[in-house]
């Protein structure tokens, strides 16, 4: 394992631009997520790693070595697609062995097996490896996919949203074990996703990207807190931040240049102040009811008591946690206190 | 944007529409897609099909559309026997991707496509597209190209295509599947506040038990063929019927403790890991000598004093909370802790869960038993 720096990466296709400066550092057994929306760059980020990709300027740092004009299979990475893609006549084993094989490692049988049945046991395939590749289900193939590439022991793994085309259930399991896999095994993991929820149980560090553009890199807990801009408050959460003009609020805390104050919905404050809102949306989750508020032309997520009763048009007063207020200028930047 | 609240749809253009499904059943040659299916969908009711791929549930959508005949049993449509009709003779409309327009033709021309199709009068399309993009506050767009269109306003265009057929029903196969996932949930609010205003008795299609919950008015879950479980969001999620539904619903799912004794009728505890823990009296004894507890993540909480030792597995942070995996010697279990709960990895730590909402699930049957909490 290693670790890998990006240092002022620009790319374009033609007049596209993919990537702009973009710089940042991924530790030695770091899971670092890539976080953000169709055509933020972050494929573009993998592809440059791996080597599929030239920068048009910037270099690309593995282990301190300058890898940017490096071919792809000098650079050892492993990469796991969106799709799983596995050799169908083969079996799950051989699938699995196929990386270790390669001329270029000739690695001893026993070793290969002893990796192989280790690999396959971290991800409960361990009873699966004589089936053939096409007698598993859909979340079973994507496990031999990652398994496939965990075998080996390269600089970095690049994973391209492995988790997005299985169900919601399998994600979920998924998404535990490849986080204590990566523990355990030490892995150095580049991860990219839209899924928030992903980002934030996963990461070690989440960098959220923008229209090719790195705007903060931190903890999971930190840009869930301290967002540097109302953009980034949006992209995690569920539900969203609220985000309400100033005007709306009185109390002594509010520093003079704010236009914006986001709150999230867990710091609302049903039943408290002298605002009032319009039931427009009740969302029942079994564990939480979400409601959403009207003020005049503006919507309100708010946590609200899963054991009361409520009905559209309701009447309720909506207060916020000053504390727990984030306070964004003209320009959307946070206000840091 | 949020649509007007001024703007109403006229009364008289909705028409009543309930659905009943008695005693359906459908098979491909020897497989049985769906177990004889009864349920009722309310006149104005968002009612959501939810269930694991080939469960069933696309293929009973399609037996109300007209699409796929049943093997047995009738399909009544506002008390009328549909069942032989064509699709083209049931009042219903089908949306099966709300991002499918034609990239050709502007946004008017879109709307009114399946006016023009049934040769209706131009002035009359004029008017129900106008009365269309008004209540989806789309007016300024009628001469704009699809292709320009931010998703959101696609996506209206595309339920107006439908709306302005004025149907009596609307159906719906997992229409925002392949958006991802934060537009999701922004399309998600967006149907579900039209549906608040139009009130249109629909029938959704998903696997995704998030958003069943969210728009929901009624779900009916759906496993193998068979409607396991019929009711509100917040009926399902707290009194499951079945393990399935307890597992399938939620996020996490709900944990089941084993119990490695039978149960009798009148019990109000279980011994787990030799500690005592109370449940709802029991209304009923198990048939088999293992059966399961069902608990909620959110109903369970670390203890310091008696409860089942294990050790964190993982913790899971969602900003509001976060989710622990325990392993423990009776299994796995998830619990759900606030978020200012600072416990480590390899932690060892107890667990209890609350006495009032536990529900004994059969393990023979794996059907939940009637209690005190659990009225079936």
């Amino acid at each position: 394992m290693a670790n890998v720096k990006f240092e002022n990466i620009s790319k374009y296709f033609g007049k596209t631009k993919a990537l702009s400066n973009v710089d940042f550092e991924i530790c030695n057994s770091e899971f670092f997520i890539l976080l953000g929306p169709t055509g933020a760059g972050k494929t573009t980020t993998l592809r440059l790693i791996a080597g599929l990709e030239n920068p048009d300027s910037g270099k690309i740092m593995i282990d301190g070595i300058d890898v940017t004009k490096t071919q792809p299979a000098f650079r050892d990475t492993a990469f796991v697609f969106q799709q799983y893609s596995l050799y169908p006549n083969y079996s799950v084993f051989d699938n699995m062995a196929f990386p270790l094989r390669s001329p270029l490692r000739k690695e001893s049988p026993e070793k290969i097996e002893k990796r192989v049945v280790e690999i396959a046991t971290l991800l409960k395939i361990q009873t699966k490896l004589n089936n053939s590749a096409t007698e598993l289900s859909g979340g079973e193939m994507q496990r031999v996919a990652i398994g496939r590439a965990l075998v080996r022991n390269p600089n970095i793994f690049l994973m391209d949203e492995p988790l997005s085309s299985l169900d919601a259930k399998l994600r979920e399991s998924l998404r535990v074990e490849l986080k204590r896999i990566q523990e355990e095994l030490g892995a150095t993991i580049l991860y990219v996703t839209h899924d928030q929820i992903e980002a934030m149980t996963m990461g070690d560090r989440i960098g959220v990207l923008r229209e090719g553009e790195l705007v903060q890199i931190g903890t999971p807990a930190e840009i869930y807190s301290s967002p540097v801009d109302t953009y980034v408050a949006r992209r995690l959460g569920s539900p969203q931040i609220n985000l309400l003009p100033v005007a709306m609020f009185e109390f002594p805390e509010i520093p003079s240049e704010t236009k914006t104050l986001g709150i999230r919905p867990e710091d609302t404050l049903l039943g408290s102040s002298k605002m009032e809102g319009t039931v427009s949306g009740i969302e029942n989750l079994g564990a939480d009811t979400i409601l959403l508020l009207n003020f005049n032309e503006h919507e309100v997520f708010a946590y609200a008591d899963p054991r009361k009763t409520y009905s559209y048009g309701d009447v309720l007063k909506v207060g916020i946690n000053p504390e727990k207020a984030l306070f964004f200028d003209a320009q959307d930047q946070l206000i840091s206190a | 944007m949020p649509f007007s609240l001024s703007v109403t749809f006229p009364a008289e253009n909705l028409k009543m529409a309930n659905i009943v499904l008695q005693n359906v059943k459908k098979n491909f040659g020897d497989f049985i897609a769906v177990e004889n299916s009864n349920l009722k969908v309310e006149d104005g009711e968002f009612f959501v099909m939810l269930g694991p791929s080939g469960c069933g549930k696309t293929t009973t959508l399609r037996m109300i559309a007209g699409l796929e005949m049943p093997t047995s049993g009738n399909i009544l449509l506002n008390k009328e026997n549909v069942t032989s009709l064509r699709a083209s003779q049931r009042d219903i409309a089908f949306v099966f991707q709300l991002f499918a327009l034609y990239p050709h033709l502007n946004v008017e021309k879109n709307i009114s496509f399946p006016l023009r199709m049934q040769k209706m009068k131009s002035s009359e399309i004029k008017e129900r597209v106008a009365e269309v993009s008004l209540l989806l506050r789309i007016e300024h767009l009628l001469k704009s190209n699809v292709s320009n269109l931010a998703g959101g306003d696609r996506q209206r265009v595309a339920l107006g295509r439908a709306i302005v057929r004025r149907p009596a029903a609307f159906l719906m196969d997992e229409p925002l599947g392949t958006l991802d996932a934060e537009f999701r949930e922004e399309m998600c609010l967006e149907l579900k506040k039209l549906h608040t205003r139009i009130h249109a008795t629909t029938v959704y299609v998903t696997h995704d038990q998030i958003e069943a919950m969210t728009m929901g008015d009624k779900i009916a879950v759906m496993n193998q063929g068979i409607i396991l479980q019929n009711g509100t969001p917040n009926e399902i999620y707290s009194k499951p019927k079945t393990k399935f539904v307890g597992s399938f619903i939620g996020s996490p799912s709900m944990n089941f403790i084993p119990v490695d004794v039978a149960i009798e009728k009148g019990a109000t505890s279980v011994v787990i890991d030799s500690n005592v823990f109370n449940i709802p009296e029991q209304h009923a004894e198990t048939i088999a000598d293992k059966n399961f507890i069902g608990i909620r993540p959110e109903k369970m909480t670390l203890t310091q004093k008696k409860g089942i030792a294990g050790e964190v597995y993982a913790s899971e942070y969602l900003g509001t909370r976060n989710i622990l995996t325990i392993n423990t010697e009776v299994g796995q279990f998830k619990v759900r802790v606030s978020k200012d709960s600072n416990v480590c990895l390899h932690e060892n730590v107890k667990i209890t869960f609350d006495p009032h909402s536990a529900i004994i699930f059969d393990g023979a049957s794996d059907k939940a038993l009637p209690s005190a909490y659990m009225t079936i």
